[in-house]
């Protein structure tokens, strides 16, 4: 098999190599441990599937920014706590493993952060980071519009140049949190969809990243409810929305640079596998004293482990400066995959009906789990676009 | 060994070279022993080292018991005192009958027995080394056409101990771990193989790796070698960090032999259906992966043994010690 060696060669790491948690954290997942303890047996709310997206409750947020376990990424000059990103990792991984209300924060803490620090102006971090890392200010994500989904670059929101800054015009939508959050980054097309230096047409060119605060003149927030009826996420309408140039993020024309890097924060974290894992353990708790299921809980605990092993390689990667697009994109893939593979188990090994009208439980679980369970494989880039990517990675597009 | 890379490189170009002695070259370089402390004739290198090693082994599809010489035999030797031989070496549990010296029985589907120096065996209570001298081999294969003999002995053996506390469990554990990342790379191998190919058959005027079906084809077969390397990588270094004893390590080359386990089937099946017809003959190389895929997804331990194994580990200790087991900290 002489041509082998060159073949396989050819073919990108699919995967970094193992993340070894340093010693110390150890301590702070026992630390967020008793805190969650503690919350629960209080009362305060009751474990839920799909947190990220639906667990609004600004009271933790705070407790949590209080105790240092938001924004801790962030240096601490801006307010934040100059931590690793894996010190983050351990600490989400709790809540979402918890079923924690953490959307309030989510958006704020995981990518926009790392963003403004990343792009902002020194003014722009002063401005918000401290306030993210208090659990105080919360962020949506202005990318998708009616006419530009997976193909982002399509956006039609459109930016004038007007005296002192921008005007926007134009419609997001799916906007999660929109309705309660402060601001969001809005992706604008600011100039034609022509090159700069070659005046060639490119349809990545001429976007830009605007920050908006959500109550601008000219911005309206209408709901659009899920098909639950809950409302999660919403309609942006800007009309000659005034940005000022002090709200610009980053550079003018590099928006699709920074929002594919913003993306990628996006990509492998661990609520790209744990949005069920509630109902995975309520699972447990039901089949307790009953044989039977022992290979199939199996089979759900050695993918779930894979899938963390994973994700917390692309995490050390990145940590360590790399940026592991395809490794990302595969956690996704699998991860939302498994979700829906938890939410089958359930309503398979357990002889319980889901039931959205229950306090808690089981049966509310998997009713959440079922109607929330299209969206894992959609949001945040859809697995049929995650494919393509790794597609191109290999050198086949 | 200087550094991870160097190692992998080494790795690389001892099996790409298919025109060399094998076995003799991974004497000679030393990792024949990887694992084996210097004191006792080994390299004295990390189950990572071997992991990653044995990675690369698999996905060349490589005809030598490396896992079964490093991992196993010179391991349950050396743990029982005995001394290790030269040459290639293989390890199996078995219930042989050992008084006053003699030993008989019959051990069933033993890696490699007919080619090995020595077959180290754990039985209930002791520590067996047979030398082919002492023993009369059947032939038997996998379904990767690797030798898997009938083993049969009834001879004075001088090489018994006893046999150590725990080795029972620690042999199967290692016996899974090795074949977890045999089968990592085996599928890493078969993904390349298929990549490649999807890039030269020319169907409808174009690669057939240019149709979007192809893509995603290959893009699902990525997502399932990067979870049976990560799976495979990350029980290596589990077991390294904490010990072949540690219920952590018990727990994850469980569940990475499970996952590993799983992504061969699927790995082989798109790897053969991006093939096409040509990839079904003998003359075509994929068959030396898939059909190994296909052998060692069963052998130590199949997806289901895994499975029930780590489920009942999971159910026993209840709905509130899941996360705590996933993360390893109780
Ligand atoms: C719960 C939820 C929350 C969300 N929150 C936000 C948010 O806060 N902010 C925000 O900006 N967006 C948000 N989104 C939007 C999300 O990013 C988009 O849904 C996603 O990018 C897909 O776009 P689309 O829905 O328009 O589907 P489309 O792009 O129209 O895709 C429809 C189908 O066609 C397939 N398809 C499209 N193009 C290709 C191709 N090239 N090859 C193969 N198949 C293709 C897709 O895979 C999919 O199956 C959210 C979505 C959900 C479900």
């Amino acid at each position: 098999m002489g041509p082998v060696t060159q073949t396989l060669s050819r073919l990108p790491a699919l995967v970094p190599p193992p993340t070894v948690l340093p010693a110390r954290a150890a301590a702070l997942r026992a630390e967020v441990r008793a805190f969650l303890a503690q919350e629960r047996a209080s009362g305060a709310w009751s474990p839920r599937a799909d947190v990220w997206l639906s667990g609004w409750d600004e009271r933790f947020t705070r407790e949590l920014g209080r105790r240092g376990w938001l924004g801790m990424t962030i240096p601490v000059e801006y307010g934040g706590h100059g931590g690793s990103a894996l010190d983050r990792y351990v600490v989400t991984e709790e809540l979402l493993a918890a079923g924690a209300p953490v959307a309030a924060h989510w958006v704020a803490d995981r990518q926009i952060g790392p963003t403004l620090m990343r792009f902002g102006t020194e003014a722009q971090r002063r401005r918000y980071l401290p306030r993210i890392a208090a659990g105080e200010c919360y962020f949506g994500i202005g990318m998708s519009e009616p006419d530009a989904g997976s193909d982002l670059a399509a956006v039609r929101t459109k930016a004038d140049r007007v005296d002192g800054g921008w005007e926007l015009t134009g419609t997001k939508v799916w906007t999660s949190g929109a309705h309660h959050a402060h601001a969001f980054f809005a992706l604008a097309r600011s100039a034609p969809p022509r090159d700069v230096d070659t005046g060639e047409s490119n349809r990545h060119a001429g976007l830009s990243q605007f920050i908006v605060e959500l109550d601008s003149p000219g911005v309206q927030i209408r709901p659009i409810p899920l098909l639950t009826g809950a409302h999660h996420f919403n309609e942006v309408v800007f009309e000659r929305v005034f940005v000022p140039d002090a709200m610009v993020l980053g550079e003018l024309g590099g928006g699709w640079a920074q929002v594919t890097g913003e993306l990628a924060f996006e990509r492998s974290g661990p609520e790209r596998f744990l949005s069920t894992f509630p109902l995975l353990t309520a699972m447990l708790a039901e089949l307790a004293g009953q044989p039977g299921a022992e290979r199939e809980v199996g089979r759900l605990v050695s993918r779930l482990w894979a899938l963390r092993s994973m994700s917390l390689a692309v995490a050390g990667s990145l940590e360590s400066g790399q940026a592991p697009e395809l490794a990302a994109a595969v956690v996704k893939d699998l991860g939302t995959r498994f979700e829906n593979e938890v939410v089958d188990a359930a309503r398979t090994l357990v002889a319980i009906p889901p039931d959205p009208g229950a306090e808690a439980g089981f049966a509310r679980l998997l009713a959440d789990a079922v109607l929330h369970a299209p969206g894992f494989t959609l949001r945040g880039g859809t697995n049929e676009v995650l494919r393509g990517i790794v597609a191109r990675g290999m050198g086949l597009r | 060994m200087s550094s991870d890379s160097d190692l992998l490189d080494l790795a690389e170009s001892i099996f790409a070279d298919t025109g060399a002695d094998l076995w003799k070259t991974l004497e000679e370089t030393g990792l024949a022993r990887l694992t084996l402390p210097e004191s006792a004739g080994g390299s004295g290198g990390t189950l990572t080292d071997a992991a990653a090693v044995l990675q690369v082994a698999g996905a060349h599809a490589a005809p030598v018991p490396l896992a079964e010489t490093d991992l196993l035999a010179a391991w349950l030797l050396h743990a029982a005192g005995l001394s290790v031989p030269t040459g290639p070496l293989t390890a199996v549990a078995g219930d042989l009958h050992v008084a006053d010296g003699r030993v008989t029985g019959t051990l069933t589907r033993v890696p490699w027995g007919r080619t090995a120096a020595g077959i180290a065996v754990l039985t209930p209570s002791h520590v067996v080394l047979l030398t082919p001298g002492q023993v009369t081999v059947t032939e038997g294969t996998n379904l990767g056409e690797e030798p898997r003999d009938t083993v049969t002995v009834d001879a004075d053996v001088p090489t018994t101990a006893d046999a150590p506390a725990g080795a029972a469990d620690e042999l199967r554990l290692r016996a899974a771990l090795g074949r977890a990342q045999l089968l990592a790379g085996a599928a890493r191998g078969a993904l390349a193989r298929s990549v490649q190919y999807a890039g030269e058959r020319v169907q409808f005027g174009r690669p057939i790796g240019r149709f979007q079906a192809v893509q995603q084809q290959l893009a699902l077969a990525a997502a399932e070698v990067a979870a049976a390397g990560a799976a495979a990588s990350a029980a290596a270094s589990t077991a390294e960090r904490d010990g072949c004893g540690a219920a952590s390590t018990a727990f994850a080359v469980a569940a990475a032999k499970a996952r590993a386990g799983e992504s061969a089937g699927e790995v082989a099946r798109i790897a053969h259906q991006v093939h096409g017809a040509i990839g079904v003959t003998r003359e075509h190389d994929l068959r030396l992966l898939t059909t190994r895929l296909w052998a060692w997804r069963d052998e130590d331990g199949s997806e289901a043994y895994w499975q029930a194994q780590l489920g009942a580990t999971v159910t026993a200790a209840g709905p509130d010690a899941l996360w705590p087991l996933v993360t390893g900290m109780p």
